[in-house]
């Protein structure tokens, strides 16, 4: 048995249109019963948003960890459980992709995860009401990763609160560039949401500039011309890509797509970035195990293997 | 005279009243100029004609009697709060480029000679607008009154559908760019088809994505882009259908982003390509102007076109959309019965929503996943539509109806048997609705129907409904 203490800054509130504005500092001590918890520990930490996790990193001179996986593959009790493995083996930041019907930006590994997952009928509701359990059991921010029309279709405004009430803290979505982001920028600040920016190997310097500038909780960055998936290597590109970005901004800046190694993560992290997501390889673990509790299992030794890459 | 037909981007924008402008997309993120000096698309930089084109064009303007007008669409791909560019960020740079490039050529006059001369020569425009006089003594009435039926034979350009006027352009157009790897998606084929001949007649790579079930359903057309030498990718993800083999173009994108172009075959997905697929089959339009004005010294009353991403209905609409007095009629698949949950009727029972980079009416579930479509005609069966058909329908300019499988089957055998001319399945969906609106229109009414494409690639699936 685990015993975490921690101090949690998120909304409680029943009704989103009373006033958001409100956030409860509230001192809560929360027994879990984590089967696959490897560290037993008494933690203190307060869950902060990504930009402040950021910044508690760099001064700790550390880089962020940050996995994807995609919420209800194989079930949504897994998803659950693996928040908490991914939590506990120290991941800095979640990113969590809710399963879509076309998901554009995604290569074969996230697509199949996302087809089983709405095969299973997972839907935004269920995720949320998932979260909002899981959420005050981790000690890191969880940041959505959707597609646009899921979010449309809720309603851009609604759609903030109620992932603000399930204690998410950031948003990415892969399928609106800068020039529409105007309204999901608008609401997702009035509900304290930070809306990850991308930026790629193909966006000219000065645009990079007007994302880096909009970006908020950290910069994105592409490191390969491409859709998500693991690749054999990561593109020598992207140590000009950062220095660049580190030029423009001060903002903290994350690389994705196709890093699945921890020499990878190890390279990426020696070339300045303040972060290294790892998304299909982690799907690939789930969805590709026998049972759940051996996807987890393998999740918690992959993760730790990553984790020891970086400083 | 198919070479006084052109193309002229941006002169075509036009103006229409929107009802209401403040669901305009403010203009002042818009203004990315600048491109990486490193950029390995040389040829760019020689057609570009004037950096000042991505500055944002002037978007509203008021009339003397003070109603907003609105360009159609505007700096950003905006058809009212329909279209936009809603993809990755890897693509937004190829949009761009390939919008510039749009309009440079649309200036190029060594370009629109060489493209009037391979539609004229290659294709085989003009195409006819031929008088259907036993479809029209069908539809007389027992007074001996009735509308008169023309159908704009587009059925006869090479390849056998309007498929060829947008592809031999486009392929044309990634010569310019200096990209020699094509990519496209097909539902029913046509499109696949359409683009490996042009791949073929410019020596291009040529990559088609087809759903597997559609390859199936359309084994004849599958053969037959093979045979023109293009490799046909099988898409098994999701529902293995045109959508599908959309998403999985535009990923190919994505990846190939930097030696590829993308042949978009219907007025969908991101900007330009609404706007610039839509230019390339004006074509339609501009020659039934003229053609009605030889023939009887008028204009059409009505304009009939099937839609399913809207590409011939646009190509036929778009030189008439400013003449309030003609009827711009369009036909969806209603499959099964719109009420049957089994149908394409987009605009018809569609929510607006984003897919394939663009806003426009969806058929989509209450947790906005795309909703896979019926129909019996694989080229209407796609769960979206072309944004700029979707403004239209908002604005009430046009009017959208539905025909279902059984009908459209009825005014195929109808029009194999009055007029000796086996339409598509596709086409058939808009000759169906003749049988509605004829008895409705006055005596010596002018009625055009776009008669897209012919049926041969159809009588596989025929075969199983029709008792001939």
């Amino acid at each position: 048995m685990d015993l975490a203490l921690k101090s949690s800054c998120f909304l409680q509130l029943k009704k989103p249109e009373a006033g958001f504005e409100a956030c409860f500092s509230s001192k809560r001590a929360i027994i879990s019963v984590k089967r696959y918890t490897p560290m037993a520990a008494i933690r203190t930490t307060q869950t902060v948003g990504l930009a402040e996790t950021f910044t508690r990193l760099k001064k700790e001179g550390k880089v962020a960890f940050i996995p994807y996986i995609t919420a209800g593959d194989p079930d949504l009790s897994t998803t659950a459980e693996a928040l908490k493995v991914l939590d506990s083996c120290g991941s800095d930041i979640i990113e969590l992709g809710v399963p879509y019907s076309d998901p554009l930006a995604d290569g074969p590994v996230i697509q199949a995860a996302s087809t089983r997952s709405l095969a299973k009928g997972t839907n935004l509701n269920a995720i949320l009401s998932m979260l909002k359990e899981v959420v005050p059991q981790l000690s890191c921010p969880i940041a959505l990763f959707t597609y646009y029309n899921l979010i449309l279709k809720r309603g851009t405004e609604k759609f903030m609160a109620t992932i603000r009430d399930s204690g998410i803290h950031g948003l990415v979505v892969p399928d609106v560039p800068l020039e529409e982001t105007e309204t999901l920028r608008t609401e997702a600040k009035k509900y304290g949401i930070e809306l990850v920016l991308l930026t790629t190997p193909t966006t000219p310097t000065n645009r990079m500039k007007a994302i880096v500038d909009a970006a908020e909780g950290f910069v994105y960055l592409v490191s390969s011309v491409g859709v998500t998936g693991a690749r054999a290597s990561v593109s020598g590109n992207v140590q000009s890509l950062l220095q660049e970005i580190k030029e423009a901004t001060t903002k903290p800046v994350a690389v994705g797509f196709g890093i699945s190694k921890p020499e990878h993560v190890k390279q990426v992290a020696g070339w300045g970035a303040d972060g290294v997501i790892v998304g299909s390889a982690m799907v690939k673990l789930l969805g590709e195990a026998k049972s759940p509790q051996e996807g987890l299992k393998e999740l918690e030794d992959f993760t730790r293997s990553l984790k020891a890459a970086l400083p | 005279m198919a070479s006084n037909i052109q193309f002229t981007g941006l002169n075509t924008s036009r103006v229409l009243p929107i009802p209401n402008p403040s669901s305009h997309f403010p203009s002042k993120m818009l203004q990315f100029a600048s491109f990486r000096t490193a950029n390995p698309s040389s040829v760019i930089c020689s057609l570009t004609r004037d950096p000042s084109y991505v500055a944002p064009l002037e978007e509203h303007a008021k009339t003397s009697n003070g109603s907003v007008l609105l360009q159609r669409p505007d700096s950003f791909g905006r058809f009212g709060k329909f279209g936009g560019k809603y993809v990755p960020e890897t693509l937004m740079h190829a949009l761009t480029e390939l919008e510039h490039a749009f309009h440079a050529l649309s200036a190029d006059e060594d370009f629109q000679r060489e493209l009037a001369g391979i539609l004229k020569d290659y294709v085989g425009r003009e195409s006819p607008l031929y008088f259907a006089e036993r479809l029209t003594e069908h539809y007389k009435r027992a007074n001996g009154e009735g509308p008169h039926i023309y159908l704009k034979r587009e059925d006869l350009n090479h390849t056998g559908a309007h498929k060829i006027n947008n592809a031999v352009a486009q392929a044309l157009l990634a010569k310019k760019l200096g990209k020699k790897r094509i990519i496209a998606e097909t539902g029913a084929g046509q499109h696949g088809v359409a683009t490996a001949t042009v791949c073929a007649r410019f020596g291009l790579e040529c990559i088609i994505y087809m759903g597997a079930q559609d390859m199936e359903r359309q084994a004849l057309n599958v053969f037959r882009m093979r045979l023109l030498g293009a490799e046909v990718r099988a898409v098994h993800s999701g529902t293995a259908t045109l959508k599908d083999a959309t998403s999985e173009a535009i990923r190919d994108w994505v990846t190939n982003v930097e030696t590829t172009h993308y042949i978009l075959g219907s007025v969908a997905g991101p900007h330009p390509y609404p706007m610039m697929v839509r230019e390339f089959h004006a074509v339609i339009g501009k020659e039934t102007r003229k053609q009605a004005l030889e023939k009887w010294g008028g204009k059409p009353d009505v304009l009939i076109a099937c839609i399913g991403g809207g590409s011939n209905a646009m190509g036929l609409f778009h030189e008439f959309v400013d003449d309030k007095d003609v009827r711009l009629i369009g036909v969806e698949a209603a499959g099964f019965g719109v009420d049957s949950g089994k149908h394409a009727a987009t605009l018809t029972k569609g929510e607006v929503g984003v897919l394939h980079g663009a806003m426009s009416y969806l058929l989509q579930d209450e947790e906005g996943q795309i909703v896979e479509p019926h129909s019996i005609s694989a080229g209407l069966d796609y769960p979206g539509v072309g944004p700029e058909h979707s403004f239209l329908k908002d604005l009430g300019r046009a009017e959208y109806h539905s025909i279902t499988d059984e009908e459209a089957l009825e005014a195929f055998k109808r029009v194999s048997r009055l007029e000796g001319i086996i339409p598509a399945l596709e086409t058939s969906h808009a000759l169906a609705y003749l049988e509605k609106i004829c008895p409705t229109l006055p005596n010596g009414t002018k009625v055009v129907v776009n008669f897209s494409g012919r049926g041969d690639k159809d009588v596989q699936t025929a075969i199983k409904y029709l008792k001939v």
